[in-house]
């Protein structure tokens, strides 16, 4: 869209969605960054696309699946699931307490 | 140097005996420990007698036997840690092997370390790593180029034979040129991405690095191929790579579309690459012209189709298994976390993702009309020589510019390979790009192989190489 | 009491933990609830690590078709997964991935004694990991574990066709015994393999009213009944005040059998769909599909409505639908001799006969006991004027009204024919002749 404009909101607002800390600096140094991206992004309107179909995956390949059996070789124990993770107890990750 | 050598070269003196597989990996070591600091090339060094060890208990038979590499870091290697060049990863040890790391250390090659480069796959210069930006060993005042720009300079540099970078909208195109080596874009799905740390999934290409078309073809020959553990590689057979390169070249139709040489291109980058085509002329080759007006709308759709999906590859780095938190995401990784969001987000959707998802179509359908005329695209690889470190990642568009010619062949998921054309006056590589149709690898490999044969650029090293520490 | 000037517009979303082998994206072991230890059945891909990419299970996708046609929905030419986002640590990928506007199956239904039901859509996803909460170091904590991530979730949405409590759980009763019958899942609520939904509002015309409120945390039929039942009439007495109920999404708690609210759903989450790079999209030819729909077992409904044709009383048909060895029996007794169903089922049901009996065997002791049965009146009249003789007190009672001592006379007419006398036509005889 011609002359997007992302605010101080919209970037707060993405940075919930996307679960980015960032302070009030950051977010405005990130407005001017990404109004010069959608400058550019936005010349796309010229391009008439309104019969054109979409491509999402350039792999041409369908009905790739598995059969249902089990893959040791991919196994981890326990100790390799846990392995790089800050704080565990009792073979469990921990995390702060969610609200339920 | 021995390293000097193609890898057919070295197994030949491996098996006769006339080259010592122990000296090769040491004075891979000795180039790592006289330069990588310096230019910040690589992040993790497996340790050297480890290395030796590993080579000692190799069988002679294997095809890769004794070749040492380097990984690009974002590949995914137990024995020693991957931090896609983001301290969020610091300390990331990864319990399971990609499979391109697994199947070259099947064939026997001896991974000695892990490449600097743009955090996440996010840039075209090293300078977007946490562990230091990447200098150019031509010029250490010059970015090494991106993202995949360690491993590339580590090929440069002797402190490999081969290495493996990862090619989503130009990452290994660009440091091959900027460096003076071949870098190969294969097709998407040629090689598994399993263990490649994701950038944008529909994209991303797991590819090497050498010195010469036959390298690349011995490399990729051991890479290529179906991988069930990864849904969108290719059951296309793989061809015998190294035997193609030698077949005699074929009177190839080489297309060049004048829309690539625009006023963003520098001239004597332009020049050089009309210069390509000639010499590709006088081995028997066709020149034709093709039409390419695309690489405007290629480059603006990418960067709604890039940051959108490694938005969504992001998402998972939140430091419940593994990982910092994430406020140790850089700028600009933030920034392209923050418009994928945008482009993804309800009510956007159709004007920023699915617009572009029709523009690849368009792309798709431009580019099998011009190879109706044409065997092989040449196009300019990068549009300008390697910035001034810190030029590039403080200015947006200059940065996303810098992909001009490579995010088309991206979104249409073609081949490509980077060859080594020549120098600018300021003495620093110029590499052009030639474009191929799906699966035509083994093309781009033989007439890469024969402009080689014709021509020396590939053997110039950088300066710094011949000094004495 | 219901106030008849709201009708509750009442829809339901199950979802259901497939009983595959393994994981619905890689080879990991699909047992979460028989784990004996927290993270000991995950992979890279239901661990979320970098570089990991997921595959489908082609035997999870069948199960969702089979669960699909027998729902009676359309099974989509094309169709594909895609990612939803959010935040949360049972999600490892920080996306989830589900199927959003090209789902395997949609637009079914299913009958119920109150009419029928609309199925909007039958999809698959991959279940999150368990959380939960514990304190660590006197700190409020959560604990997550990842056996459970990956496993294959198929959900089902039905239309807001449902009317009331009572049709709620006989919908769902339907629906849990046609799953099981196909054999892809327990749909044990105690062992989470099959979770409950509902979706609730009032409305006073036609028209979908302008609220909905969800409510999570059923762990029963008899739960979704009440909570419907609660919700009814908390929103009645909400509008009858000239409110509007709050968009919202609420707990059922069984100890005091009401809702509470959980959170306002006042801004849909934003889920950032987009169609799963990963993964190829997947093409169903009319020729598959049909392959499928021929794997199809005979289905609960089916069952009853097949034994009843053949002479099976409704109740003994349901009682023999829902036992699984039962029906299966009675097939093979009907694969020898089709005439002997409506007998063989009432001897079973009444447990005349061992249902450890093989088809055989039963068939053969039918026929015994019909082919020495005294079925010719010619023979049966002189024993039954004997017993009317020999019995003048109960003939007498029974002429004076009392019309139940018949069975008495019966028995002695039994007694008297070892038991051979065929019951129907002599008590017709018996009749006759004490008019």
């Amino acid at each position: 869209m011609a002359g997007t404009k992302i605010s101080i909101a919209d970037v707060t607002h993405l940075a919930r969605l996307a679960n980015l800390p960032l302070d009030e600096e950051r977010k405005k140094i990130l407005v001017d960054q990404i109004a010069t991206v959608y400058e550019y992004v936005d010349t796309l309107e010229k391009t008439d696309t309104s019969a054109v179909p979409e491509t999402n995956q350039v792999a041409g390949l369908t009905n790739v699946w598995r059969e249902d059996e089990l893959d040791e070789s991919r196994m981890l124990t326990q100790s390799q699931a846990l392995q790089n993770a800050k704080i565990t107890a009792n073979g469990y990750f921990v995390v702060p307490a969610v609200l339920e | 140097m021995l390293l000097d050598r193609q890898i057919t070269e070295l197994l030949a003196g491996y098996r006769d005996g006339s080259i010592d597989p122990v000296l090769v990996i040491e004075e891979a070591y000795a180039n790592i420990k006289a330069h990588s600091q310096n230019l910040n090339t690589l992040i993790s060094v497996v340790d050297k007698e480890k290395a030796l060890k590993e080579l000692s208990l190799l069988d002679k038979n294997l095809p890769l036997y004794g070749i040492p590499y380097v990984l690009k870091d974002s590949y995914v290697t137990p024995e020693i840690r991957t931090t896609c060049a983001s301290k969020l990863l610091d300390d990331y040890v990864s319990p399971y092997s990609a499979t391109v790391h697994q199947k070259l250390k099947n064939a026997g090659a001896i991974l000695l370390a892990k490449g600097n480069q743009d955090a996440w796959g996010h840039g075209a210069s090293t300078e977007n790593s946490d562990y230091g930006m990447g200098k150019n060993p031509y010029d250490p005042e010059r970015v090494v180029g991106g993202s995949s720009g360690g491993p590339a300079a580590a090929v440069a540099l002797r402190m490999c034979s081969f290495a493996i970078g990862e090619d989503t909208g130009g990452s290994i195109r660009n440091p091959a040129a900027w460096n003076n080596i071949l870098g190969l874009r294969v097709t998407y799905g040629r090689v598994s991405r399993y263990g490649c740390v994701a950038y944008a999934s529909s994209m991303d290409t797991v590819g090497p690095f050498a010195k010469s078309a036959e390298d690349l073809a011995v490399v990729l020959g051991i890479i290529a191929g179906l991988d069930k553990y990864d849904a969108t590689s290719s059951p296309e057979p793989v061809p015998d790579y190294a035997k193609a390169i030698s077949t005699p070249l074929k009177k190839l139709k080489i297309g060049i579309a004048d829309d690539m040489f625009g006023p963003g291109l520098d001239s004597e980058i332009a020049k050089n690459t009309r210069a390509f085509g000639s010499v590709l002329e006088s081995m028997g080759c066709q020149l034709t012209s093709v039409s390419l007006p695309i690489a405007e709308v290629a480059l603006a759709a990418y960067y709604i189709i890039a940051p959108s999906e490694t938005s969504s590859n992001l998402a998972r780095y939140d430091a419940v298994r593994y990982g910092g938190t994430r406020d140790l995401f850089s700028q600009e990784t933030m920034r392209r976390i923050m418009i994928g969001s945008y482009d993804l987000s309800s009510g956007y959707y159709d004007a920023y993702y699915r617009k572009a998802l029709k523009i690849r179509t368009i792309l798709i359908e431009t580019f099998k009309q011009a190879f109706k005329q044409c065997d092989v695209i040449l196009m300019p690889e990068n549009p300008i020589m390697p910035p001034k470190l810190g030029d590039l990642i403080s200015d947006p568009l200059a940065n996303m510019l810098a992909d001009l010619y490579n995010t088309s062949v991206s979104l249409i998921g073609s081949p490509a390979i980077v060859v080594p054309s020549g120098f600018h006056a300021n003495g620093l590589p110029i590499g052009v790009q030639l474009v191929g149709q799906k699966f035509e690898e083994a093309t781009l490999l033989n007439l890469a192989h024969a402009y080689q044969a014709k021509t020396s650029w590939h053997l110039t090293k950088p300066a710094i190489l011949e000094k004495k520490v | 009491m219901t106030d008849t000037k709201y009708s509750p517009v009442i829809g339901a979303e199950i979802h259901i933990e497939l009983k595959t082998k393994s994981k619905m994206f890689c080879g990991c072991v699909n047992n979460p609830f028989g784990a004996d230890k927290p993270n000991i059945y995950t992979c890279p891909v239901c661990l979320g690590l970098p570089g990991a990419l997921p595959v489908p299970n082609k035997k999870a996708i069948e199960d969702c078709l089979l669960i699909g046609l027998a729902l009676n929905c359309k099974i989509a030419n094309v169709s594909k997964f895609d990612r939803k986002h959010y935040f949360y640590p049972d999600l490892p990928k920080g996306y989830q991935i589900s199927q959003y506007d090209e789902p395997f199956c949609q637009n079914g239904y299913l009958e119920t004694s109150q009419g029928r039901v609309g199925i909007t859509r039958v999809h698959m996803e991959e279940d999150t990991a368990k959380l939960l909460h514990s304190t660590l170091d006197g700190k409020k904590v959560t604990l997550v574990d990842f056996n459970r991530s990956g496993v294959p979730l198929v959900e089902i949405v039905t239309e807001p066709d449902i009317k009331n409590a009572e049709q709620a759980k006989e919908l769902l009763k339907k629906i849990r015994d046609i799953v099981r019958a196909l054999g892809v899942s327990d749909c044990d609520m105690e062992k989470g393999s099959m979770r409950l939904e509902c979706n609730i509002s009032l409305t006073e015309s036609s028209s979908l009213p302008p609220y909905k409120v969800e409510v999570k945390n059923i762990n029963s039929f008899r739960y979704f009944a009440n909570s419907i039942t609660y919700e009814i009439a908390r929103q009645t007495e909400i509008l009858s005040a000239g409110k509007l109920p709050v968009q919202e999404t609420r707990g059922y708690r069984a100890d005091t059998n009401s809702t509470v609210s959980q959170r306002t759903k006042e801004e849909a989450a934003d889920y950032r769909y987009f169609p799963e790079p990963d993964i190829p999209p997947l093409l169903f030819p009319k020729a598959y599909t049909e392959s499928i729909r021929a794997r199809l077992p005979l289905l609960p409904s089916d069952r009853i409505s097949s034994l009843v044709t053949q002479g099976v009383s409704q109740k003994s048909a349901e009682l023999i639908a829902k036992n699984e060895s039962l029906a299966n029996l009675l097939s093979e007794i009907g694969a020898i001799d089709a005439s002997l169903i409506a007998h063989a089922a009432n001897l079973l049901v009444n447990k005349k006969i061992s249902s450890r009996e093989s088809a055989s065997t039963i068939v053969d002791t039918i026929r015994r006991s019909n082919s020495s049965r005294i079925s010719d009146p010619s023979v049966l009249e002189p024993i039954v004027d004997k017993v009317i003789k020999d019995n003048k007190q109960v003939v007498f009672e029974y002429q004076s009204g009392k019309l139940g001592v018949l069975g008495y006379l019966m028995s002695f007419v039994m007694k008297e024919t070892s038991g051979k006398a065929d019951a129907k036509i002599a008590s017709e005889l018996l009749k006759k002749k004490l008019k």
